[in-house]
């Protein structure tokens, strides 16, 4: 945006690879859009191969290769092989459905670094519900895999109200399955999930009581086991950082080739974000109008722009912003300062209202492509 | 698990470990390379003290490998 010289923007350190929406899983807080069934197309092994070489040359670094579930991707491994020849530190994303100790040895083979295997809960049952699909046992032996091949693994965990109960046998099955680290990732509410919010969000008694046993285990453990406790922020009263700032460190590529700020961005209006096919990475980080349009202090309404927190937190999340009061430019809704602050009380009270509806009254939408072709409008 | 490296675009050495990185000044990344876990804590001190003409850099090397160790990105054997 004006103002703002070109010698001021640093170079892009993660790259986010979205290889492909395509999931078995059906998880009601995907952070997926809405209408990801609208976006059928995907990039090829070498547009791919492309990416990762031009964002490798700017400083990218860190590499997620996620989805969708991106072991559906046949040339995993041959892009996996050209990550690691190129330095970077290179981070699968997966459900673990469908890897076999076959392919693990494979992706190892080609230099992948690290895996990162989501599970829904801590039972089978309640695990395979949200999964929508049978998959917990499957997950577990996964995991033994992982570890058993010498990789360091993160277990994800996204906790909501069907599972934050769960809190302390979800960390024993950590530590029991060898996790080196825990991300125990409170729902961020976009895409499926904030269709889903009043089934979701937990009371700030049932948060509170679940980041009380996480820290208590933290203090049990010691280094042994590292805790990622990320926290929901609508029980907050600032705003996270998001991306660490728009533009300055972070890439994501949509499975189509769209070139996004923050995944979530491509549901924001006006922002005409540039598809990798017809840009190279650089023109796309420094001459787009997506990557420029919220970097810098510029853009910024009150009472943003005059508060002296404003380089802490950037103003919040544009997308929170814009998803929760209808404008991007708006200080995120979390901040106590933002004139908005209602509409998360809103939220909150919404989802207590709801929290006694049975399955029949109120049931969660699975991420599906048939519910998100329903919601996107199309056939 | 952690990965330590020169990055060309940044100037600057880094450690990768899963998801996540940390971006280490010049005296942070010389440390680092002497522990290549045949060295101590004395010989790494003494090393660097002749490297860079200096001397007392014990306290600063000693705390600087007291983080390291408690991120784990080195081993104490
Ligand atoms: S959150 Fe669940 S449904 Fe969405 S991509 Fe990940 S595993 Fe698939
Ligand atoms: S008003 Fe804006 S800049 Fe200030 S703390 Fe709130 S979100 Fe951050």
């Amino acid at each position: 945006m004006a103002g703002l010289t070109k010698t001021n923007i640093t170079p892009p350190r993660w790259l986010t690879a979205e290889l492909t929406y395509a999931c078995p899983l059906q998880c009601p807080y995907c952070s997926n859009p809405l209408d990801y069934a609208k976006y059928q197309s995907e990039l090829s092994t070498d547009d791919w191969k492309r990416v990762l070489t031009e964002a490798r040359k700017m400083g990218a670094v860190q590499l997620g290769f996620s989805g969708g579930e991106p072991l559906i991707r046949k040339d995993l491994p041959e892009l996996v092989k050209h990550a690691r020849e190129l330095g970077y530190y290179s981070n699968l994303i997966t459900s673990g459905y469908g890897m076999t100790e076959e392919t693990i040895l494979q992706l190892k083979a080609a230099g992948l670094d690290h895996i990162q295997v989501s599970i829904q809960a801590s039972s089978q049952e309640l695990s395979d519900h949200l999964a929508g699909t049978k998959s917990f046992e499957h997950k577990k032996s996964v995991a033994h895999l992982v570890k058993k091949h010498g990789y360091p693994m993160v277990l994800n965990v996204v906790l909501h109200r069907e599972n934050i109960h769960q809190m302390p046998e979800i960390l024993a099955m950590a530590e029991e399955l060898g996790a080196d680290y825990i991300e125990l990732a409170n729902t961020q509410y976009y895409g499926w999930a904030h269709a889903n919010r009043d089934l979701l969000l937990p009371s700030k008694e049932q948060f509170q009581k679940a980041e009380q046993i996480a820290q208590e285990y933290k203090e049990k453990v010691g280094g042994k086991m590292k805790i990622l406790y990320v926290i929901p922020d609508y029980y907050e009263d600032r705003p996270k950082k998001c991306m660490n700032g728009w533009g300055t460190t972070s890439l994501t590529i949509a499975p189509d080739g769209m070139a996004l700020p923050c995944h979530s961005a491509r549901e924001l209006p006006g922002l005409d974000c540039p598809n990798i096919k017809n840009y190279s990475i650089s023109e796309i980080w420094h001459d787009s109008k997506a990557f420029n349009f919220f970097r810098g202090f510029d853009w910024m309404k009150e009472p943003c722009r005059s508060c002296d927190e404003k380089e802490k937190d950037f103003g919040g999340c544009r997308c929170q912003a814009y998803l929760l009061t209808g404008d991007m430019f708006n200080t995120d809704p979390v901040c106590s300062k933002s004139p908005d602050r209602e509409v998360i009380q809103h939220a909150i009270d919404s989802a207590q209202a709801s929290a006694n509806l049975t399955n029949d009254e109120k049931p969660l939408i699975f991420r599906n492509s048939k519910n998100s072709r329903a919601l996107a409008k199309i056939n | 698990m952690h990965r330590i490296q020169w990055e060309e675009a940044q100037q600057k050495h880094v450690i990768l470990y899963p998801e996540g990185m940390v971006e280490l000044n010049q005296s942070s990344a010389e440390i680092l390379k002497c522990c290549d876990g045949t060295r101590t804590l004395a010989q790494i001190v003494s090393d660097l003290e002749q490297k860079f003409e200096t001397t007392g850099l014990t306290d600063d090397i000693t705390a600087f490998l007291g983080v390291a160790l408690q991120n784990g990105w080195i081993n104490q054997n």
